[in-house]
């Protein structure tokens, strides 16, 4: 199959698995889909570092964490009419999804720069090590900082408006989470193809040759990062509206071993892959989680397969096609 | 000597206890460089073989009761787990790029991770701390300190001391230095490589399993215990200079000083200027992040950390 077709069949299936349940009445699959949408999309932020740039980063929870400490934060003031800055100014929270999305994003790509402007000076194993432990500083500045919950998270009582829709109807909700997931991908897929893209493509396969040729790998590699940290605080604060609760969890490591594990069992660098990701780490979850409480041995024996024999992981096996 | 006042003790006591940090969390980052260093693998399972060690620890001292066996039981047991990933897993990701090894790795937690919950279930453990090493000590100048934390400092800096020999006197401790410098060339001077890559690996792992063992007398042994000393022993590592066992025990004491030291002073300080209750909040959370800064720190001045190669 051709992995054109495939992504079209991916996008098809993820629109049509909620309406289907629309129409039989199963909100609970509809929600689930919802979570497919939005875990999607937090992969496809780490896929535009990760994929395109070649930049292996485990502490993408902190921007997925930062994007829903943005929209707990913002909310819980607005549900408890107490202003978050009351001074020279005065600063409200609010309960409009389109300014908290601005402020998720702003303020995702504020810490990617910063921490990728630190971690950039590094390569390889270090910038391993040092994503995970500037995401390990924001888990546990979460747990100790008392203000907004510490441990026990930030519980918002009614989901957040977005002009003209019901976003406590659960297939609305999906169809704007949906929604946001094409535009990014059509974003992703302009980008793959355009100068930028290249560049960053060709700074992952040989940062030499690029700096030969007069482009700055370091400047290029640091906004792949900064748009990589923006669409996954999107992503995180949609994960935020979704659950209606945010915790110090969003950041810990294991999340950013999922958002990486989604991209991966799709396929690094394709377009749908962590699409494909992300369904498939959802359906393992309510299959084998079923089945026994220790699911993540399994989710383990299955991520070393795909690790040690499967290149290109699921979309690489479907389209027969190894990782480019 | 005079007796000293409350708050110099208060202070010695913090920097006693951050200097036994440091030389736990030395333990867990000399095995990661090492392995690092002599096989270019980023091992993220290695706080699990952390978790094995207390665990093997606690169940073998709840059995026998003696300490000593629970250690010894807890270096078998680490070593063992660590050939076995090493022969079954890790050897076919040496020539793998950082990603997979970072994801087969990760793999392994969640494996090691739930199979330890299904065999041991999910309430923690304890292990007690021996008699002989129970109550506090009297240091001079009126120190009451414990007994069991100040034995920590000292093996672990015993065990240093012994890695030293043992990389700079032996012959295996050649055969290291030499496949840090060129693991080709060692290979073609007919030592056994793959041999040298399971005995460095079940070495570090040993170190992991010994200091998860000694630690899990003073925290509860857990599923989930490994992964933050493995986070810390990154940050170690990434200060000192990755395959830099120097490096690794100037970190580290550097790490453990600092965080605790933090911890301690940070609402202090804050206690001078703001009321009570937001100076703790304000302190304790910039203290969690006090050795983030500090890697940042070090990042900003030598990318590749204080002992680092360039």
């Amino acid at each position: 199959m051709r992995e054109r077709h495939l992504n079209i069949l991916v996008l098809a299936l993820l629109a049509a698995v909620p309406l289907c349940a629309y129409v039989s009445d199963e909100p609970f699959t509809i929600t689930l889909s919802t979570k497919v949408a939005i875990l999607a999309l937090a992969g496809v932020g780490l896929n535009f570092a990760l994929g395109l740039g070649g930049l292996v980063s485990l502490g993408h929870a902190m921007f997925f964490g930062i994007g829903g400490y943005a929209m707990g934060i913002l909310a819980s003031h607005a549900q408890s009419y107490t202003p978050i800055y009351d001074g020279l100014f005065v600063f409200e929270g609010t309960k409009s999804m389109l300014v908290i999305w601005l402020v998720a994003v702003l303020a995702g790509a504020t810490a990617a720069l910063v921490i990728g402007a630190l971690s950039l000076r590094t390569t390889g194993v270090y910038f391993i090590m040092i994503t995970l432990a500037f995401g390990q500083m924001f888990y546990y500045f979460t747990i100790s900082w008392p203000a907004y919950g510490g441990e026990d998270g930030l519980s918002i009582y009614v989901r957040n408006g977005f002009p003209g829709l019901n976003t406590l109807d659960p297939i609305q909700f999906f169809a704007l989470c949906y929604g946001i997931l094409l535009i990014v991908l059509y974003f992703f897929w302009r980008l793959e193809r355009a100068p930028f893209g290249l560049v960053l493509k060709a700074s992952r396969q040989n940062p030499l040759r690029v700096t030969t040729v007069g482009l700055g790998v370091y400047r290029i590699q640091l906004i792949a990062f900064v748009m990589s940290g923006a669409v996954t605080a999107l992503a995180g604060a949609l994960f935020a509206d979704l659950n209606r609760f945010v915790s110090p969890s969003m950041f810990s490591w294991q999340t950013s071993g999922e958002i990486m594990i989604f991209v991966i069992l799709g396929g690094i660098a394709r377009l749908c892959g962590p699409v494909i990701g992300a369904a498939v780490f959802i359906l393992l979850e309510q299959i084998l989680g079923d089945l026994s409480q220790f699911w993540h041995i399994y989710l383990g024996v299955l991520l070393l397969v795909v690790v040690l024999f499967a290149k290109g992981g699921l979309t690489g096996l479907i389209t027969r096609r190894g990782a480019s | 000597m005079p007796t000293l006042d409350l708050s110099t003790l208060l202070l010695i006591e913090q920097t006693l206890n951050g200097v036994q940090f440091g030389v736990m969390l030395f333990l867990m980052a000399a095995g990661l460089t090492l392995i690092f260093g002599v096989m270019g693998l980023i091992n993220l399972a290695h706080g699990s073989l952390y978790m094995v060690g207390a665990f093997a620890a606690a169940a073998v001292a709840g059995i026998s009761g003696s300490f000593i066996l629970a250690l010894i039981a807890a270096l078998s047991a680490a070593a063992i787990a660590g050939v076995l990933i090493e022969v079954l897993i890790i050897r076919r990701l040496y020539d793998r790029d950082h990603l997979d090894q970072v994801l087969a790795t990760f793999a392994l937690i969640l494996i090691f991770s739930e199979g330890t919950r299904w065999l041991f279930g999910s309430f923690p453990l304890f292990l007690d701390i021996p008699a002989a090493l129970s109550g506090p000590i009297s240091l001079p100048g009126g120190i009451e300190y414990p007994r069991y934390r100040l034995a920590i400092i000292a093996i672990g800096l015993l065990v240093a001391f012994g890695l030293y020999l043992l990389i700079s006197r032996t012959r295996i401790g050649i055969q290291i230095r030499a496949g840090q410098y060129d693991r080709e060339m060692i290979g073609a001077l007919g030592i056994d490589i793959s041999r040298l890559y399971t005995v460095v690996f079940a070495l570090g792992a040993a170190l992991a399993g010994f200091a998860g063992a000694m630690i899990g007398a003073i925290q509860s042994v857990q599923v989930g215990m490994g992964e933050p000393v493995l986070i810390l022993a990154f940050v170690v590592i990434v200060i000192g200079g990755i395959g830099s066992i120097k490096g690794a025990f100037v970190g580290a004491l550097l790490v453990g000083i600092t965080d605790t030291l933090g911890r301690f002073l940070l609402p202090l300080i804050f206690a001078q200027f703001l009321d009570p209750s937001s100076a703790t909040a304000i302190g304790s959370a910039l203290a969690s992040m006090l050795i983030y800064i500090l890697m940042a720190g070090v990042l900003l001045i030598r990318p590749t950390g204080l002992f680092g190669a360039a």
